[in-house]
């Protein structure tokens, strides 16, 4: 077909409105879910976790997270008598296959899930130098995968090195606490697995989620509140010790 | 007004020309939904919450397995999600035909949790395998999803366990 003068007036508004589609963005995944009327967080209780490792495997499988990077996983701390400063932390492939046998009984033992803390003032969103990074209305910080430039700032400012660079992608990734699963109403992957309940997802926005009960009743802390991050993962019956 | 305007009017429409490329160019490059909810993609969200989901969920498997879930009420597993051990179905839940879970072995799968281990909580059932089992399946006496063997059944429990193979 010739392209006169003439067609090409006519093709114009319809690439106008072709444009306008593509431009608009993919629809809205889950038309029911509200993202004001909800607050991620989570509670890790310490005392329940076994150390079996089923929340770093359902994670890896739910996220596609690659061999050797973990967006959760499991530390096994051995605290000596008084060296409160001075614990051995271990954490082989992250905990995915569970831990080794393990006998030394002195002092405490005790396993520490860790995943992103899905804080409210992050230092990793702060230094994106292009917005690909942010916390959402509803309290989840996500990474922007079309817009990351993979240049490791975030990475470098995560302060419990949540954060990775995907070798396939080489674009920042961590932690999304799910998102794909919980705005569709389901928990997330290792909340799912969890077998003793040591990991159970909040939302702070809900009257009724049994956090708020758990929150008044009980010691709960957050990693390294001196950084005042306003981390939303809060431990239940953490010590001293953990980093 | 000046003697010599000219100039200005020139500088003037440089100015004009190079904002007018700007607002163009901006608006081409920088996304729509840039700025939708603050200083980000706003579509991204949508985009991240669109992602297919890998676990089910044991709500979905009950749906079908409810004997499984049956027998799992009468035991202490029955906190323990299928997908813990079965690992990631919803693709089974997708396609119950052509997508079949692999078969546990059991050596591996109880021990992740059973192994003994001093961070392990005391209350917590554990075993050394080796002095436990030495190393044999677990099901070959323990019926998984409901693993005591209670007393005079415990044979009932076996048969249970080899019929699932």
């Amino acid at each position: 077909m010739e392209l006169t003068r003439r067609r090409l007036l006519m093709l114009l508004p319809a690439a106008a409105v072709a444009w306008n589609y593509v431009s608009a963005g993919t629809p809205e995944a889950s038309p029911n879910y509200k993202m004001t009327e909800h607050w991620w967080a989570m509670l890790i209780d310490i005392p329940k976790c076994i150390g079996c490792g089923s929340c770093v495997r359902a994670c890896a499988e739910e996220n596609d997270v690659p061999e050797g990077y973990f967006r959760t996983w499991v530390e096994r701390y051995h605290v000596a008598d008084w060296k409160i400063e001075k614990p051995e932390v271990e954490s082989p492939d992250g905990g995915k296959n569970g831990f080794p046998p393990h006998t030394d009984d002195d002092g405490k033992n005790f396993f520490v899930p860790k995943l992103c803390n899905h804080c409210v003032d992050s230092p990793c969103t702060q230094v994106c130098p292009v917005g690909a990074t942010f916390i959402t209305p509803d309290g989840v910080v996500l990474v922007d995968k079309n817009y990351c430039l993979g240049c490791r700032y975030c990475v470098q400012a995560c302060p419990y090195g949540c954060r990775f660079i995907n070798p396939k992608t080489n674009t920042a990734e961590k932690c999304t606490l799910c998102y794909h699963r919980i705005t569709k109403g389901l928990t997330t992957a290792c909340c799912e697995v969890c077998p003793t309940g040591a990991r159970q997802l909040a939302d702070l926005k809900n009257p009724k989620d049994p956090i708020h009960e758990f929150l008044r009743t009980h010691t709960v802390q957050v990693l390294k509140p001196h950084l005042a991050t306003e981390a939303k993962v809060f431990y239940n019956g953490m010590d001293g010790s953990v980093r | 007004m000046f003697k010599d305007g000219e100039h200005l009017i020139r500088l003037a429409a440089v100015f004009a020309l190079g904002l007018a490329a700007f607002v163009i160019l901006r608006a081409a490059v920088v996304p729509r939904s840039f700025g939708q909810y603050g200083h980000y993609r706003g579509a991204a969200i949508a985009e991240i919450a669109s992602r297919p989901i890998a676990l089910a969920g044991h709500v979905t498997c009950e749906s079908c397995h409810s004997d499984i879930a049956d027998q799992k009420k009468l035991g202490k597993h029955v906190v323990v999600a299928c997908e813990a051990c079965h690992g990631a179905l919803a693709a089974h839940a997708e396609d119950p035909t052509s997508v079949q879970p692999k078969k546990l072995d059991t050596a591996v799968v109880c021990a992740r949790c059973h192994e003994a281990n001093s961070a392990k909580p005391k209350w917590f059932p554990q075993v050394a395998t080796a002095d436990h089992s030495g190393g044999i399946a677990c099901d070959t006496c323990h019926q998984p999803h409901r693993p005591k063997i209670e007393t005079g059944k415990s044979e009932t429990a076996k048969t249970e366990a080899e019929g699932k193979k």
